[in-house]
């Protein structure tokens, strides 16, 4: 495949994942758009690119893991697992019902894919840091993936994994801040300032990358080069859009958990609709723009 | 009886043994690997051994992250640290992802001495009770520790056991099994139950000597798991002896007496009197000083036998 039909490809399934998006929050009646919609990219990317994965096969030791440590961005991992295959399509519209395999925030004890349940903010780095030490003891080539919300570095915890993936040389982590710049009371810098986030974590010892969380040929970059040290973590600061693609959620805090009424789940999926038609119309097309 | 040493020193020794066996145990500690003794492991195992500095929530959540890859670890530090510092992290990713993780700190109870209140937890068995998937297991002596330890090794799941910091007389042989869910009747009689955790067997089993001299003849139980709780053991000798006195280094709200009084509430409504820590903070002293400033002796364990009795 050209570079262009590979991005092609990545971005109609992110389109696919955006339109699955907002329906199964509509059909649940609640949820969290606008950090799913923002983690599009990235986690097309992941999923559809740079994983190496088997969806028949969701315990593969060898399989690379992926830690979704923004757990309310939940339906973003869940349009991804489907799209891959590790579950049929029909269940996306059980998202958040009694009885269904797509609780609110992601469980591993129900959900094939799920590596960890997550949803309590802060925790996902420190588990990704576990699993790839365990990696390594076991002298298994696998990565761990680590998605994160720019909200969440407020809690102390991010930072004591922030600490330890480079003390312990966990080259095999890949930390990604996906830094659309609002949570639920606001924009981040206003509810409590994070400052400069790629200094962070530079200043803690990792490699830092930073790209548009939108730029499928950027993301591709960021994820895919090695360290210049393999001992040393790659954190990728992802520049988003929160609610990217619904022009009326686009940079508005108020999106971050609410489901859409029925007039904007309606306008929201001619909107996707159309940008579907058009990422599988260039895909089909081989990329060419 | 004359031998003591602390549950606590049974810790590292047997993670070296169960990795000698092969098991895939890790420890994850965070800077007291000294006090736990998981440093013993970590000198025969040296990768084994993980140290993440003073931060405990990370230390639960480094350890999810082993136990997710099929790694049975164990977790460090005291225990109001270890429970209190990161519940969070034991109840939304240890236990609601039902993983391999042994939250095994010591420095639990007043026994911890000088340190004082801050560091004496008194809360610990009331908040790792409720979690669901949870078991949890206070062993009476290094013995006990050691099987305790071995069955949660070996037993899939998340679960807490219960170390101490000071040496207590050690109770049981060598040829001991800890069994999970049992509690064990260490000494049957007719008059009272005293049902005990931890170090408060040893205080029971004194208390118990004292009261044959007056010809109260108490059946001692240690109740070294606390959940998954044994009914049947603690119903039938409440049946048998009509009252039950509870003993444990431990606040009495929610602990070791409010997992017997639920068992009897619903299975034998006998009078019941609670011996711990009466919903306070603990101070700085010596062990056996607070043990009696707390009421926490076989003296005041007889005291509270007598009256119960009375009550009957």
């Amino acid at each position: 495949m050209t570079d262009a039909g590979r991005i092609a490809a990545i971005e109609a399934k992110a389109a696919r994942m955006r339109y699955d998006i907002v329906e199964m929050i509509a059909e649940a009646g609640s949820g969290h758009p606008g950090g799913s919609l923002s983690a599009a990219d990235i986690v097309a990317t992941l999923y559809f690119d740079v994983l190496r994965h088997d969806p028949t096969r969701p315990d593969w030791p060898e399989r690379d893991r992926f830690v979704l440590s923004k757990g309310h961005a939940a339906p973003v991992l869940y349009a991804a697992l489907a799209e891959a295959g590790y579950f049929g399509r029909d269940h996306l519209v059980t998202l958040r019902k009694l009885g269904s395999i797509l609780q609110g925030h992601p469980d591993c004890l129900k959900c094939s894919g799920v590596e960890v349940s997550t949803g309590s903010l802060g925790q996902g780095l420190a588990i990704a840091n576990g699993m790839a030490l365990a990696l390594k003891l076991d002298e298994n080539p696998a990565r761990v993936f680590c998605l994160l919300g720019d909200g969440e570095l407020q809690e102390g915890e991010v930072w004591e994994a922030a600490m330890f993936a480079p003390h312990h040389g966990l080259g095999n982590v890949t930390a990604i801040v996906d830094h659309n710049g609002l949570q639920i009371d606001g924009a981040c810098d206003e509810v409590m300032c994070l400052g400069g986030v790629a200094e962070k974590f530079a200043a803690f010892g990792w490699e830092v990358r930073e790209t548009s969380g939108h730029d499928v040929e950027g993301l591709l970059d960021a994820l895919t080069e090695p360290p210049a040290d393999p001992a040393v973590p790659v954190a990728i600061i992802a520049y988003t859009v929160k609610g990217k693609g619904v022009s009326f959620m686009e940079g508005d805090a108020g999106w971050h958990g609410k489901a859409p009424s029925a007039e904007q789940t309606a306008a929201a999926l001619a909107e996707l609709g159309s940008l579907l038609d058009a990422a599988m119309t260039t895909m089909t097309e081989g990329g060419a723009r | 009886m004359s031998e003591k040493r602390a549950t606590r020193e049974a810790y590292g020794a047997t993670l070296i043994e169960l990795a000698n066996e092969g098991v895939p145990v890790v420890a994850v500690d965070a800077d007291l690997s000294g006090s736990t003794t998981t440093a013993k492991f970590g000198a025969a195992y040296p990768d084994r051994l993980i140290n993440v500095g003073i931060a405990e929530q990370n230390m639960i959540g480094t350890a999810a992250g082993l136990a997710v890859e099929g790694k049975v670890a164990f977790t460090g530090s005291f225990a109001v640290f270890a429970t209190g510092r990161a519940y969070d992290q034991i109840r939304n990713t240890v236990c609601y992802s039902n993983l391999d993780v042994k939250v095994a700190p010591t420095h639990s109870g007043i026994t911890v001495g000088p340190d004082g209140g801050s560091h004496q937890m008194l809360e610990d068995i009331a908040l790792m009770r409720v979690l669901p998937g949870m078991r949890v297991l206070v062993p009476a002596d290094a013995v006990a520790a050691r099987g305790a330890i071995r069955v949660a090794a070996t037993t899939p799941g998340p679960f807490y056991i219960r170390l101490g910091r000071a040496a207590v007389p050690v109770i049981y042989d060598d040829d001991y099994t800890f069994e999970l869910g049992r509690a064990r009747v260490l000494r049957e009689g007719s008059h009272v139950t005293l049902a005990a955790c931890g170090v408060m067997v040893e205080q029971a089993l004194a208390a118990a000597g004292q009261l044959e001299l007056e010809g109260i003849n108490a059946e001692v139980i240690d109740v070294s798991t606390i959940k998954p709780f044994d009914t049947a053991t603690l119903v039938a000798s409440a049946l048998k002896t009509g009252v039950v006195v509870t003993c444990e280094e431990h606040s009495i709200i929610g602990g070791l007496g409010s997992a017997v009084a639920e068992a009897l509430g619903e299975h034998a409504p006998v009078p019941l009197a609670r011996v711990g820590v009466r919903d306070v903070f603990g101070t700085s002293g010596e062990p056996a000083e607070l043990m009696e400033h707390f009421g926490l002796t076989g003296a005041d364990i007889a005291e509270a036998a007598r009256a119960v009795i009375g009550r009957r």
